[in-house]
């Protein structure tokens, strides 16, 4: 398998050094990776998921709002940044993989290198108050 | 092709009595096959490939790696740019903003260097690249940004069933905190995969790298680990520390052979040495 790209590389291994949950994908939106402190959040170890195609990470946590209706999955700020290849924020609630209820707080910036090229995404996300 | 190499020195020049084995100039390596010459990179030793050329000669293809100055600082002294008869085709990476023309301007001018760019007398054609893949000649490059400080990339150049790769500047560990691990997220493994002659970093002991992360380069060991990681037949350590004399360096990669016990051949890249591949 070919390595990914530098910017993937670097931005994951930043994910890896931060205490903060983050989220990696490309620019199909396939999950690369998430850290450690993610896994806490989520419930599970990302050796246990692993790449995760958008479709099965954004319905997997049943992302919802605050009456409990599932959100689309067009709705998900990191979705909008593969989308528009813009910043985007939001707030909602999600079902972790431990079945705890919890209402986070997400912001996802497009990952474009030189020169211009998109390359993925990267989503912070932390349990909202 | 065969592969000879004209400077293997990071950082700057630095001739001495006590660099003579492995020579003082900056990164440069020239690929030749039949009619066809490639020059990796522009540091000092390009200046002694240039006086080495048959005056005949009429097309060069000069890959930059990066635009740091030792990889560029021969440049003004490469005797086929004086020449309005030789077509110099020039390529390097893309950035984000500045194009690259614009970012050799500001070597090729005062107060650095009294002629200008665009007063060279050779036929000069800039091509910029990223994860590019082109053809010159018979030789098949491929290009990808690679991790070092700025818009850096590697070359994988190949040739009838004949690969080499290289990256002469470039900081392995600061993409992985376990490297060497796995392959798909460590930078430059597709350029050096099953390569029969690797090119690669190897400016510090492994004890020093601590003091030197995220200045771009690699210890001895990691590049030694790099090459048993993407399977090469062949490693050159390049960008000898310009502090370091022969003796030195020959103690240091002792050290690196002894740490890192491989089954491939490993060698210190040397000036003026030709590989055949």
């Amino acid at each position: 398998m070919p390595n990914q790209q530098i910017e993937l590389i670097l931005s994951r291994q930043l994910a890896d050094s931060l205490s903060i949950p983050v989220f990696l994908v490309d620019t199909k939106g396939n999950l690369l990776f998430y850290n450690e402190p993610a896994e806490e959040l989520l419930g599970l170890r990302f050796e246990e998921t692993g790449f995760m195609p958008a479709e099965e990470w954004s319905t997997i946590f049943k992302p919802q709002d605050k009456d409990g209706k599932l959100l689309p999955m067009e709705s998900l700020p990191l979705v909008k940044t593969i989308r528009n290849r813009t910043p985007e924020h939001g707030e909602f609630w999600i079902k972790s993989l431990k079945g705890e209820f919890l209402k986070i707080a997400v912001t996802a910036y497009p990952i474009i290198g030189r020169p211009d090229r998109f390359v993925g995404a990267v989503a912070l996300f932390w349990k909202s108050t | 092709m065969k592969i000879k190499i004209w400077g293997c020195r990071g950082s700057i020049p630095s001739p001495g009595l006590e660099k003579n084995i492995y020579g003082g100039n900056t990164s440069c390596v020239q690929i030749i096959h039949e009619n066809t010459c490639l020059i990796l990179d522009g540091g000092s030793g390009i200046q002694n490939l240039g006086a080495s050329l048959e005056p005949e000669i009429t097309e060069i293809n000069l890959l930059l790696t990066h635009l740091h100055i030792d990889h560029i600082i021969g440049l003004g002294f490469f005797r086929p740019l004086y020449n309005p008869k030789v077509k110099i085709n020039i390529w390097g990476p893309s950035a984000s903003k500045e194009t690259l023309t614009r970012r050799l301007t500001r070597y090729f001018s005062p107060p650095l260097f009294p002629v200008r760019l665009n007063e060279l007398p050779a036929n000069i054609r800039i091509n910029e690249i990223n994860q590019s893949s082109f053809e010159i000649g018979e030789f098949k490059i491929f290009s990808e940004y690679i991790c070092h400080p700025g818009p850096t990339i590697g070359y994988r150049i190949e040739h009838n069933n004949k690969t080499v790769a290289y990256l002469p500047d470039h900081e392995l560990a600061l993409g992985s905190a376990q490297f060497p691990n796995n392959t798909e997220w460590t930078s430059g493994y597709s350029l050096a995969q099953n390569a029969d002659i690797l090119l690669h970093d190897g400016q510090y002991r492994a004890a020093d790298y601590d003091d030197k992360i995220g200045w771009g380069h690699s210890s001895m060991s990691d590049a030694i680990k790099f090459g048993k990681l993407a399977g090469v037949k062949k490693i050159l350590l390049f960008h000898h520390d310009p502090l370091n004399s022969d003796l030195k360096l020959q103690e240091l990669f002792n050290e690196a052979i002894s740490d890192n016990p491989n089954n491939f051949v490993v060698e210190l890249a040397k000036e003026g040495q030709t590989y055949v591949c």
